[in-house]
């Protein structure tokens, strides 16, 4: 029992010690990596993907996925720019409608895969591409820019020395976590994830709960969109093509489990980070676009691989 | 060595960790009969017709097909001793045909193509011997269960088996289908093919078999030639236990309020079922494995939607439609199968144990967690759940223990009428015992019970009365001074119809 504790102790732990390895690795390999800019470069390019991850978490950890988390993030993108570009609203008017947008491309996931019992990978991955194309025939498969100058704040201000983003993040990971351990949602979903009949046995309304938690992942997702318009100050009908795969990554690598019902907020942070450092410290290494692709492939499999095969081994 | 006998099974014993399954069990099959294989819920039939198939090695014993002697079979070596069972479930693969199925793993080749045009004649002939007709096109999951079951028949013989074991085979048949079941097994009778047969329906092993060999507990109890036994003796021989279990007594608490009221329930198997239970009641529910009691158990629970009736529960007609409705009526249930719909394995006793509760000690959605922990703490204490800590995991807990976390939850809740459903399946007896106290300390305290088991002792013991259900419907009642096994028996089994044919 108590070696137990202490393994486990180690292992939940474990992804923070590949982040410092990987981290130093990258220090030695080129002086420029630990530069006060390339740092907070670092910190703002996470600070997307750690937005999304929170939704995603939940999803997985009820054993499901988001893969339309990239085309929402792109959608976002171009609504919230068509709506203060084209139809005149207000910057926190065009905000708001997007983001409402992006809840109810969660709820239609949470139709999808609680009503009718589409498999989550199939539903979610319809959404993409219903609206991937959306978004290129809303802007017409070109950028929409020419913001409000305040608009940009989202993205690229800075507090004191923090960047605005990253605080977004911060904020973002500091509510994730109180649902999942203070709120009886957070309850739920662990339970749900862990025995979906048990639950349901248990007085949950598990449909409700696949509805809630689909629509916190179009949230988080949207959110997420909104930095990105923010940051690059004009929406691309390809924003946020395959988003998905590095948020699923990022959410795998900080031990959340596939098969659901195991995950904490904590190691999340930590995988996001690792893909962060990571993408930023091959680009700096000159790695291709390419390679990167077939690193972080590579990544995504370990992770899994290594989260299934633990399973495997507690069921033999 | 005597070959009459086709396959013959010497003293067969089978040892689990602290169980001993079966204990010193012979039995002989000869050459063309039906001999019918009889026990209660858990005599050890399963166990011991699994030894003839290799999935399950016996402790010690030998295994006798035609005179070649085995220790331990395997599935590869049954078949190719003649050794075939069909099980309740079936082996077949929905989306072939019919032919395809016959020839499952060993199709007719033509080259490296399948012939399927031999397979669809060689398919032909075997149904036409068996007298069924069936065309080898069809898809199986086309096909009803009734000729789904030939289809296996039909595989087993065609593998040239000499003897065919077959598990409960009415079970999933209609009555037009156990007719035409019952033909194909007197057909292969004549063609010198033994069956043995296992089945709860007494009137069917009249009917078909020739001798009946009766387990009980694992222990082989008799042989009797069926025309010359009747079944009074038949039920004595299959419950005729001593009963020697002690259960604590209780104090007599029933009060004249009824509780639950069940008007022509109908739905999920069951058929009109009418029930009553009073406050601090103890209602015993009998009958065999698949008789409709969990389906019962779950219309009331709001698992399941019945389709018709009335379900009035303290004084008001309710109708819930999910699990959550029927807990906030206060209604519990403690499921059969505790890994899969009974605890959160992978989350603590303390979440569990507040589950059905979160929401009531939650203000905007935030939980009062010293509420939560006070919760799981007295319940800890009130059931005396042995933890180190209530953060530990349920999967870390033993049978008995997680039995509490799951009724520690129902007592948060503050449930009124608890469904116990087998609640001590798979628990050990010192755990037994404690829940058996907890049951006594539940009416005491004016709860409701409704108790499902299928050991007897346990039943009798425990209920102040008893229903017994067969086939979804209600066969039977007795109060506590007319506990009896040999009645419950009779009538779990639906004896009557044999009875009359005795007359």
């Amino acid at each position: 029992m108590k070696n137990n504790v202490v393994l486990n102790q180690l292992k939940s732990k474990a992804i923070w010690v590949v982040f410092v390895i990987l981290f130093i690795g990258f220090a030695i390999a080129n002086p420029r990596f630990l530069s006060s800019s390339n740092l907070f470069t670092i910190a703002r390019q996470v600070s997307m993907y750690g937005i999304a991850s929170i939704g995603m978490t939940f999803v997985i950890l009820i054993a499901g996925i988001d893969l339309s988390a990239g085309s929402v993030i792109t959608i976002v993108n171009i609504v919230c720019a068509y709506l203060m570009v084209n139809s005149g609203f207000s910057m926190p008017a065009a905000i708001i409608c997007s983001l409402i947008m992006a809840v109810g491309i969660g709820i239609l996931n949470g139709f999808m895969v609680s009503t009718i019992g589409i498999p989550a990978i199939i539903a979610t991955f319809a959404t993409q591409i219903v609206f991937e194309g959306a978004a290129y025939l809303l802007s017409g498969g070109t950028p929409i820019y020419g913001f409000d100058t305040r608009f940009k704040i989202i993205g690229q201000g800075y507090v004191g020395p923090i960047p605005v983003p990253v605080i977004i993040m911060i904020c973002c990971f500091a509510v994730g976590a109180f649902i999942l351990n203070k709120t009886y949602f957070g309850r739920y979903f662990y339970a749900v994830g862990g025995n979906e009949e048990a639950s349901k046995l248990s007085g949950i309304r598990v449909g409700y709960i696949k509805y809630l938690i689909y629509a916190l992942s179009g949230l988080f997702a949207g959110l997420a969109g909104i930095v990105m318009l923010s940051r690059t100050n004009s929406a691309q009908p390809t924003a946020g093509k395959g988003y998905e795969f590095d948020v699923i990554t990022c959410v795998v690598l900080g031990g959340v489990s596939v098969s659901g019902g195991y995950g904490k907020i904590s190691n999340v942070i930590a995988g996001v980070m690792i893909i962060g450092v990571l993408t930023n410290g091959m680009v700096l290494l000159n790695v291709s676009t390419y390679m990167q692709m077939v690193v972080k492939g590579l990544v995504l499999v370990l992770a899994v691989g290594f989260d299934c095969f633990q399973q495997k081994r507690a069921t033999t | 060595m005597n070959d009459e006998y086709i396959l013959q099974l010497q003293h067969i014993r089978k040892e689990y960790p602290g169980v001993v399954a079966l204990k010193d069990v012979s039995l002989e099959v000869k050459k063309g009969e039906i001999l019918a294989l009889i026990g209660e819920n858990g005599a050890g039939k399963s166990t011991l017709i699994k030894t003839c198939s290799g999935a399950v090695i016996p402790t010690s014993g030998k295994i006798i097909i035609n005179g070649k002697e085995f220790t331990s079979m395997t599935p590869q070596l049954a078949a190719e001793n003649g050794i075939a069972i069909i099980y309740q479930e079936f082996n077949n693969v929905k989306g072939l045909s019919a032919a395809e199925n016959l020839f499952l793993g060993n199709p007719i080749r033509k080259g490296i193509l399948v012939d399927k045009k031999a397979m669809e004649e060689e398919a032909e002939k075997a149904f036409a011997q068996l007298n069924i007709k069936i065309n080898p096109k069809t898809l199986v999951g086309n096909l009803t269960v009734g000729y789904q079951q030939m289809v296996e028949i039909a595989k087993a013989i065609m593998q040239d088996a000499k003897v065919l074991i077959m598990d409960e085979p009415s079970a999933p048949l209609t009555n037009a289908e156990v007719e035409s079941m019952f033909k194909v097994c007197e057909l292969l009778k004549s063609k010198g093919v033994s069956i043995i047969y296992i089945s709860h329906r007494l009137d069917e092993i009249y009917r078909l078999s020739d001798r009946i060999v009766v387990l009980r507990d694992g222990e082989y109890v008799k042989t009797l030639i069926t025309k010359d036994s009747v079944v009074d003796e038949l039920i004595h021989l299959m419950v005729g236990r001593d009963l020697k279990e002690s259960y604590p007594p209780r104090k007599p608490c029933i009060k004249e309020e009824i509780v639950l009221d069940l008007q022509n329930v109908t739905g999920n198997g069951d058929k009109e079922i009418n029930l009553q239970i009073k406050k601090g009641e103890v209602l015993g529910l009998g009958g065999l494995v698949g008789a409709g009691r969990t389906e019962l158990a779950q219309m009331i629970f709001g698992a399941v939607r019945k389709t018709s009736g009335k379900i009035v529960f303290k004084g008001k007609e309710i109708d819930p439609k999910t699990p959550r409705e029927a807990i906030d009526f206060g209604i519990a249930l403690v499921p059969e199968d505790r890994k899969r719909h009974g605890a959160l394995l992978g989350v603590s006793i303390k979440n569990n144990i507040n589950m059905p509760i979160y929401k009531k000690i939650s203000r905007f959605s935030v939980i009062d967690s010293k509420q939560e922990l006070e919760t799981a703490q007295k319940y800890k204490e009130e059931l005396l759940i042995k933890t180190p800590s209530l953060n530990q995991l349920v999967k870390n807990l033993s049978g008995g223990n997680q039995q509490k976390v799951i009724l520690g939850k129902w007592l948060a809740a503050n449930s009124e009428l608890i469904i116990f459903d087998e609640p001590t399946r798979g628990i050990d007896v010192g755990a037994k015992f404690e829940i058996y106290k907890l049951i006594n300390n539940l009416v005491e305290q004016g709860k409701t019970i409704l108790l499902i088991s299928s050991e007897m002792e346990e039943l009798m013991g425990m209920s102040d009365r008893i229903l017994v259900l067969a086939e979804g419907r209600i066969t039977g009642e007795l109060r506590k001074e007319e506990f009896k096994q040999d009645s419950i028996m009779r009538m779990a089994s639906a004896v009557e119809e044999v009875k009359k044919n005795e007359k």
